[in-house]
């Protein structure tokens, strides 16, 4: 705050001093953001990505002269070098006012240590991927506002894509990471789906252990069994060996696979992940997105980040694209509705309330609690041959206000209330690819 | 539990556990030979995986045919033998051998987190996936399960093949019994004119080339990625401490146990399927601090 103010009397007084120069006087030179990504480990699948995407869209927002005439300047974080590191660097950032706005993070476990730190520094914070429900149903949060939706959603769609197109089944295993996200995606999921379907069995759950090479033995097991649903929300170098390692030996053709988080691994999947299995993408997050993919903005993006990373566009660059349509969003619309050059903090915070913006995908809401309200998009695995991996087929995007959890609301809790009429009565709008 | 079941976890165990023992063998070989723990073992398990795949890679996208992935599996175990192995034993090992044990241990490490920033350097952090070795040889079917042959049939007959030739190399070749002889006293061996600078150098490069092999060995079953080398140097080391430091047959028997260990618990208890190879070898260790092969003198660490 201090250190923000004092830029400001600099510049002010640097502007002063050049009465020739067009730029207002409250305004900063350029607007300073740092983000958390995993830029190593296992999952710079997903920070790698979004890096890329971040760097991309900042410089397409400045070339067309930046917010009210400020230019963009984002610095990026490490999430891979540990929680103690990325809180350390965190708030050096921040004290150090090298940062007005921060966007993490990636991991559950960070966005749950920087929420109550973003609260402490008083800075804007944008969560712009990691999923825990947990932040705002166990908090209030004055600073920090989720740009996407959360696992509640994520997984009560993909149950109910599941329901609606596989409404027989009888079985269901699964083989998540072992690790706060491989727990509590099934708990949800697992919820869902005795509260919509109770008569379902549940054959096996195994968590093997986080960066497992070798799922045989799980894929043994799971043959022997043969359940007609098994359900993995494992990403990643997880996923892809898993899904390979089954489709090998064959038990693609026996069960039907939902992977909530699979187009996040299409290209690399290749022609493993064969026809008929269900795709997820933690919302409206597609390189193919039905409604988006003949808009000229979407077309454009898309363009410029295969052709800076070689590959198609994954859920975490749809992400990165929320968080930096909130801030752009944000700060138009403080400058608007007061009427000045550039917005004071309680000025900007105010504009994050109820705001609504667009990234790549549908736009998103954010809702009283700073839970943004994402639609759910998933469809079906098919090898069309017009690439060298599968697409999806059959995809139904959701209306994420139904699906999220009511304010002031547990998510487990909300979930065991729900039941079968939910199939039918959820808005959702269908495509054929 | 019926007999289909207990032979399905026995097929499992014993791929998983050739596998480990192939890796394992390289670590303990040097181990026994040089008296020095190498952490970087691990990282030479992963080159040797991202060489098979990039080298793969390229000849299949030239056109070739798909059964090549083989020879270049043994290409790139050697390679990360003579190009990695060879110079870190010559120009950074070799002046380490009479310092102390964590010295030594903290050198290998330094080896060990540089070689992972080279890989992150010249693969990037995306995960390779190329099974084309594995879908050559096809599938086999046992009590209506689909084994990959690859795993099932491949896999343990070359640990066998490993462990019977070590053993034949090291009792009845010359180079093998200079080996023996520099392991048992490396002055003695020196005064009657063994080449004892040699002989190590050559036994790290067969280590290397072992790890290398495990590498190349596991690349058509799991994701190559950042990170792969960490889990298994941690689980061949819980296989070298739980034999006996530098004990081969050891390692060949304590790989099996924990491989069948694992597999078993998949099929009877999923969530103590971690824990098993460590349980193993915490009981194994309690009992014969020395490890189940283990002369109390040979232990260093």
């Amino acid at each position: 705050m201090t250190n923000s103010f004092v830029k400001r009397t600099v510049a002010a007084m640097v502007a002063g001093a050049l009465p020739v120069m067009a730029i207002a006087a409250d305004k900063p030179e350029s607007l300073n953001i740092g983000m958390t990504a995993f830029l190593t480990g296992p999952a710079s699948v997903f920070g790698v990505p979004a890096r890329d995407a971040a760097e991309i869209m900042v410089d397409n927002i400045n070339a067309d002269g930046g917010i009210n005439g400020v230019p963009i300047d984002i610095t990026f974080i490490d999430e891979g070098a540990g929680a103690e590191a990325l809180t350390s660097e965190y708030r050096r950032m921040v004290e150090s006012g090298s940062a007005e706005v921060m966007l993490a993070s990636i991991s559950s476990g960070n966005c749950q240590t920087i929420a109550p730190l973003a609260e402490d520094l008083q800075v804007p914070n944008l969560m712009w991927d990691c999923g825990t429900q947990r932040i705002f149903e166990e908090n209030d949060y004055q600073y920090v506002f989720r740009t996407q939706a959360n696992a509640t959603p994520e997984m009560l769609a993909t149950v109910l894509y599941l329901l609606k197109t596989n409404p027989d089944f009888k079985t269901i295993a699964v083989v998540n990471q072992d690790y706060a996200w491989g727990r509590d995606s099934w708990d949800i999921f697992s919820t869902a789906l005795k509260a919509m379907k109770p008569d379902v069995e549940v054959l096996a759950e195994f968590f093997p252990k986080f960066g497992s090479p070798d799922f045989s033995t799980e894929i043994s097991r799971l043959q022997a069994l043969q359940p007609d649903v098994i359900l993995s929300t494992s990403w990643g170098g997880d996923l892809d060996t898993f899904v390979q390692q089954a489709s090998q030996r064959g038990l693609l053709n026996s069960s039907t696979f939902v992977l909530p988080l699979a187009e996040s691994s299409l290209e690399r999947l290749g022609s493993a992940l064969t026809d008929g299995h269900i795709v997820g993408a933690r919302g409206d997050h597609y390189f193919l997105h039905p409604e988006r993919r003949d808009d000229e903005d979407f077309k454009s993006f898309m363009a410029q980040y295969e052709e800076k990373t070689g590959d198609v566009s994954v859920y975490p660059v749809f992400h990165a694209s929320q968080a930096i349509a909130a801030l752009q969003g944000a700060y138009e619309k403080a400058i608007e509705e007061n009427g000045v050059e550039w917005p004071s903090e309680e000025q900007l915070l105010a504009a994050l309330e109820g705001l609504t913006f667009q990234g790549l995908g549908r736009p998103v809401t954010l809702r009283e609690d700073n839970q943004g309200i994402e639609d759910q998009l998933l469809g079906t695995s098919v090898q069309t041959g017009d690439y060298p991996f599968a697409t999806m087929q059959n995809i139904m995007i959701f209306d994420g206000e139904e699906l999220t959890t009511p304010v002031g609301q547990n998510s487990l809790e909300w979930v065991k209330t729900l039941d079968a009429s939910m199939v039918d009565s959820v808005t959702v709008d269908q495509y054929d690819n | 539990m019926n007999l289909a079941i207990f032979l399905l976890a026995l097929f499992d165990g014993v791929a998983y556990a050739a596998l480990v023992f192939i890796v394992a063998l390289g670590l303990t070989l040097i181990f026994g030979v040089m008296r020095i723990l190498n952490v970087a073992h691990g990282s030479l398990y992963a080159i040797g995986a991202y060489t098979t795949v990039s080298l793969t890679g390229w000849i299949l996208a030239l056109g070739f045919a798909p059964v090549l992935a083989f020879p270049l599996m043994i290409v790139s175990a050697i390679l990360v033998g003579i190009v990695i192995g060879g110079p870190l034993e010559y120009f950074l090992l070799r002046r380490i051998y009479d310092k102390s044990e964590v010295l030594q241990l903290l050198v290998t490490f330094a080896v060990f987190m540089i070689l992972e920033d080279v890989q992150r350097l010249v693969w990037g952090t995306q995960p390779y996936f190329d099974s084309s070795a594995l879908q050559v040889l096809g599938n086999i079917s046992v009590f209506g399960v689909t084994y990959t042959i690859y795993q099932l049939i491949l896999l343990p007959l070359i640990a066998v093949v490993l462990l019977l030739g070590m053993r034949f190399f090291l009792r009845h070749t010359l180079t093998g019994k200079l080996i023996t002889a520099t392991t048992e006293d490396r002055e003695a061996a020196q005064s009657i004119g063994v080449d004892a600078d040699k002989v190590f150098l050559f036994t790290f490069i067969i280590g290397a080339v072992l790890a290398g092999l495990g590498g190349a060995l596991a690349s058509p079953t799991t994701s190559i990625l950042p990170g792969m080398g960490a889990d298994m140097i941690v689980l061949s080391f819980a296989v070298v401490a739980t034999a006996g430091l530098g004990q081969i047959e050891g390692a060949a028997l304590t790989a099996l146990m924990i491989g069948l260990g694992r597999s078993f618990a998949v099929y009877l208890y999923p969530e103590f399927s971690v824990l098993v190879p460590y349980l193993i070898m915490v009981v194994v260790l309690l009992v014969r601090p020395e490890g189940l092969f283990g002369s109390p003198a040979a232990r260093k660490i």
